[in-house]
């Protein structure tokens, strides 16, 4: 609830008489208090937090079509009722964080050219293909099993409307990674080639699972500012090995292996150790050379395009109800 | 409400009642072009796992709040009245049900 919001006087600007906002802002992240819509805030923590939440929020709903690719070919009526459901989350999840993003004083509206114009990103993860049912566990079990572990701390970010919305989404993606465990559990179970099905699914996605982390602790661009604000409680490193350490036991459950031969339990660390991540893969997908990126965009445009009847007609019957009910109340008032 | 129609359709806060004897409580926005589709969107939205049993929508654009610069001089008056709390107050012992 942002009342009466405006973007004109609640913006940052670097006027001297800003200087106590600032001070008031620094006191509030050094207290690791949260940052509300209507405060003060630095023009860069604005763009910062308008670029991650947006390229969030794309993620989400980009993210709903390799697993939408699947829904009518579910393998019975009860994976197709799941699979929708968790479709379905992704898209709520899109919506939960576009609307965070508005609360910093840009339109949903704007986001979506942003992304249909290929000028904001989305999570590289999502332009690579679903070849077949065992992906969709894959994705369940890797893809959202790496989003949790990059979500949770979130819950914790330091501006309130994105630390809201990651609680809700976090509460409901451990069901999507138990879906996706369970399909993998039952093909592993299954016979020869459904067990090699699956086994296939998450050799491909392994890889581009860790790369959902983000580059090297050394390269990544944004983290000592983010961390600095409170938007980012770990790094893209630490929070990879967290991943690595919780996956490989569990892929031991599913009878499955991870594609790394370099993989080895350190007991110095305490940790995993693993091999190197390609991250030249990685910057190729993000430039847009991915398998899917432009499949995905160009399906994006074209559902927001045949969409746009809908979105006109909804409007088209709010308009008539509004002049009705005007004139009616004009009458009463007579 | 103008510049709506560029903007695309008008923002509702989302006030949802998690079960009878509990106050509605704000869970967030929506985009909708009516009342009534709001409330259809809210239920869409924020109660997919029965988080509700009845959904309130208000224009975003009715609500007034207080300026958050003046936070301090509007809480101010609160601040210093202690007595207000039953903690102010020693209770001498042997003093029941007080």
């Amino acid at each position: 609830m942002y009342g009466n919001y405006d973007t004109g006087t609640a913006g940052g600007s670097d006027g001297p008489q800003d200087q106590d906002a600032q001070q008031r802002f620094d006191q509030l992240i050094a207290a690791d208090q949260r940052i509300e819509p209507r405060d003060w805030m630095p023009d860069a923590y604005r763009k910062t937090l308008i670029r991650q939440i947006a390229q969030h929020a794309h993620s989400e709903i980009i993210g709903m079509q390799p697993e939408g690719n699947w829904i009518t070919r579910a393998p019975s009526l009860r994976r197709k009722a799941i699979l929708i459901a968790k479709v379905q989350d992704e898209a709520g999840h899109g919506l939960y964080l576009y609307c965070a993003a508005e609360t910093l004083g840009i339109d949903r509206e704007e986001l979506l050219d942003l992304l249909h114009a290929g000028k904001q990103k989305y999570s590289s993860i999502f332009n690579y293909p679903t070849l077949n049912w065992a992906d969709v566990g894959a994705i369940g079990w890797l893809v959202d099993g790496a989003a949790i572990m990059n979500q949770v701390p979130l819950c914790r970010c330091s501006y309130g409307p994105y630390a809201r919305a990651m609680v809700r989404i976090c509460k409901e993606e451990s069901f999507h990674q138990r879906q996706g465990f369970e399909i993998l559990h039952t093909l592993a179970r299954g016979t020869p080639d459904q067990k090699a099905m699956a086994q296939d699914a998450v050799n491909r996605y392994w890889w581009p699972s860790l790369m959902m982390f983000g580059p090297p602790d050394e390269e990544s661009s944004h983290s000592a500012q983010s961390s600095a604000w409170g938007i980012k409680r770990f790094s893209n490193d630490e929070l990879r090995q967290r991943f690595v350490d919780m996956t490989v036991a569990q892929a031991e459950v599913l009878g499955l292996t991870v594609p790394d031969e370099d993989l080895r339990w350190n007991a110095e660390r305490g940790h995993y150790d693993f091999g190197a991540v390609d991250w030249d893969e990685f910057a190729r997908v993000i430039r847009g050379d991915g398998p899917c990126n432009a499949e995905r965009l160009h399906r994006r445009r074209q559902a927001h395009d045949d969409g746009a009847w809908v979105r006109e007609a909804a409007q088209a019957y709010a308009d008539k109800h509004a002049d009705k009910h005007a004139s009616q109340q004009q009458v009463r008032a007579s | 409400m103008n510049d709506d129609s560029k903007r695309g359709w008008p923002l509702w806060e989302v006030f949802v009642r998690a079960r009878r004897g509990l106050a509605h409580q704000h869970v967030g926005s929506l985009h909708a072009p009516d009342g009534a589709m709001a409330v259809r969107n809210a239920r869409d939205v924020y109660t997919r796992r029965g988080e509700g049993v009845s959904i309130w929508v208000v224009p975003s654009a009715a609500i007034v709040a207080n300026n958050p610069d003046e936070k301090d001089s509007f809480f101010d008056p609160a601040a210093d009245k202690v007595y207000r709390h039953p903690t102010f107050y020693d209770v001498p012992e042997g003093a029941k049900h007080l």
